[in-house]
């Protein structure tokens, strides 16, 4: 039970500040607005159609995914600051286990990156005409929680492990864009050449994008299972080595 | 005994910030650790606190091991750190009740325990604001009502009053001795200003590069080394001659001017100034901690000096 209120109260405090934070809360908004208007009308206008979808129908599943990847990510910085300001000590010292504590940094994470994710989809349900059920947009979000425990892991970790946020950002940006061009978000899986197809393949944002392409467009080229399946494998991997990291800290 | 250390020592590379420590703190005790920034006072009451693991050694907290039994170490103690650690962007309440999820208040005294600890530090009217527009007395009175509401047996000090103003400062001493008395807690400080450990604490430590040079009250420590210091201007000085005098504990020149340490002025001061003969200038004061200080590291404590320590806080990285 003490744990479970231990876990609240991080998430509490993360939750409490993002609100009162409204830069974050403005930013929150702007960055996906700029991709799908900015990037996909833009591209669209060059780019016929993929898979019988518009270009920017086509990248919205992989704009959910990528503002959930790069908030999640990004989100393990205010470890460091939390550290430098002593703010994490109170919370470090408290008889709680450290896998409380990451625990609600973790939700505390992911909690940024879902309220994200309900933008886009008032955006994607009265702007873009994304065919969006109840059911769709039930299963988009269980799906994209899930991308962002795992991304959020590793931003921890990687916060956990460093001292200062100019590296953060260093190591961050190495992680992201890989992660994230490499995934199928803005190009169709089927006439890759054959090294771009490997990468995909070994990168668990592949089968969270082809999950998200599978869920609002039906153009899945893995199995939901599949896609299910290697992204709850990842994310217990990470969460793992995320607790580490926080009993080391 | 509610703190033990036994040989407790801490390297970071070839630092040893604690050198091989020998404490034992009384229950109920107020127990400070003096020395100059980067003596090892932080790095000790970190280790105490179970922040960091000792490097050798061993400690008890509350008759816990603060190795193997750190989790109930954890319930024991209440910590107010060297920096702010209170949450600007909640109000003083909230970081209250934060605290108290934290550290496994029953529910149903949460509200009343916050209400207590608002009334010991006279917060109660800011209570709802951001703490974000508190001074700097203002937080630190706030993180001593948080460091205290969980009712911990032991409470850390890291330099409570480190760059407050001298009035905030008196006020904060105020508030730590209602503390000590109301709820009968012993409580570890750490200083590097000789007024607060004298005001403040039944027991003082100076420490220096990490070990503990000296160990008595206040009072006991000044009387062993400083007894009063006798200031005279003379024309011709005899120091020879008054070094003589079995009260007489030291005798030096500075600037021209001569610094006589006796054993206590009240019986001794005719007799010394019969035997200087004519005097420009005399003036007498009580022996203070930093006499002591002087006597065993033979240099000055710099105090106020620029925040934090650099030193100490590189080190508790």
């Amino acid at each position: 039970m003490s744990e479970l209120e231990g876990i609240y109260a991080v998430w509490l405090r993360e939750a409490k500040i993002y609100i009162r934070e409204k830069e974050r809360l403005i930013s929150a908004v702007i960055s996906p607005l700029l991709w799908i208007f900015g990037f996909g009308a833009g591209v669209g206008t060059t780019v016929a159609s993929v898979s019988g979808f518009s270009y920017q129908m086509f990248i919205y599943p992989g704009i959910m995914v990528m503002t959930v990847l790069f908030t999640s990510l990004f989100y393990g910085i205010y470890i460091i600051w939390d550290r430098k300001l002593d703010f994490l000590k109170e919370v470090l010292v408290a008889p709680i286990s450290r896998a409380s504590v990451f625990a609600g940094k973790m939700l505390g994470g992911a909690t940024d990156a879902m309220v994200q994710v309900i933008y886009l989809i008032i955006i994607g349900l009265f702007f873009l005409n994304v065919p969006f059920t109840p059911l769709i947009i039930i299963e988009a979000f269980l799906m994209l929680l899930l991308i962002s425990l795992a991304m959020v892991s590793i931003g921890l970790v990687i916060g956990a492990n460093l001292t200062s946020p100019e590296g953060f950002s260093l190591v961050i940006n190495f992680v992201m864009w890989p992660m994230f061009f490499f995934s199928g978000a803005l190009f169709p899986k089927s006439n890759l050449s054959p090294w771009l197809a490997a990468l995909t393949k070994f990168n668990p944002m592949t089968y969270g994008v082809d999950a998200m392409q599978g869920i609002i467009l039906g153009i899945n080229h893995y199995s939901l299972l599949l896609d299910t399946a290697v992204l709850l494998v990842f994310t217990a991997m990470m969460m793992g080595i995320g607790i580490i990291s926080f009993r080391r800290m | 005994m509610v703190i033990k250390t036994e040989a407790l020592t801490k390297n970071f590379g070839k630092i040893t910030a604690v050198n091989e420590m020998n404490l034992e703190v009384e229950e109920g005790e107020i127990f400070g650790l003096l020395g100059p920034n980067g003596a090892g006072k932080t790095t000790l009451i970190s280790m105490l606190c179970t922040i960091l693991k000792p490097t050798s050694g061993r400690a008890w907290v509350n008759g816990f091991d603060i190795v193997k039994e750190s989790g109930k170490v954890r319930k024991s103690i209440g910590i107010v750190f060297q920096q702010a650690s209170v949450d600007d962007l909640l109000t003083g309440r909230e970081n209250l009740e934060l605290h108290n999820l934290l550290f496994e208040v029953p529910k149903a005294i949460r509200k009343q325990r916050i209400e207590e600890v608002l009334s010991i530090v006279n917060l109660e009217k800011r209570a709802d604001d951001f703490v974000n527009t508190y001074s700097g007395g203002m937080r630190r009175r706030l993180e001593l009502a948080r460091g205290i509401m969980h009712h911990p047996k032991i409470l850390f000090l890291d330099e409570p009053t480190l760059g407050l103003d001298p009035q905030t400062r008196e006020h904060i001493w105020e508030y730590i001795k209602e503390l000590a008395v109301k709820e009968c807690m012993t409580i570890m400080l750490t200083t590097h200003y000789m007024e607060e450990a004298e005001q403040l604490c039944d027991r003082v430590a100076i420490i220096d590069y990490g070990k503990i040079v000296v160990l008595d009250s206040p009072d006991a420590l000044k009387n062993s080394v400083a007894g009063d210091v006798v200031k005279i201007k003379q024309k011709i000085p005899d120091i020879e001659k008054i070094r003589k005098l079995e009260y007489v504990m030291k005798a030096e020149e500075k600037e021209g001017m001569l610094y006589i340490s006796i054993k206590d002025a009240s019986k001794h001061l005719q007799d010394l100034l019969s035997n200087t003969g004519p005097i420009d200038f005399v003036e007498v004061r009580r022996g203070s901690l930093s006499d002591v200080f002087l006597h065993y590291t033979g240099r000055e404590i710099r105090e106020g000096e620029a925040e934090g320590g650099f030193w100490e806080r590189m080190m508790k990285r």
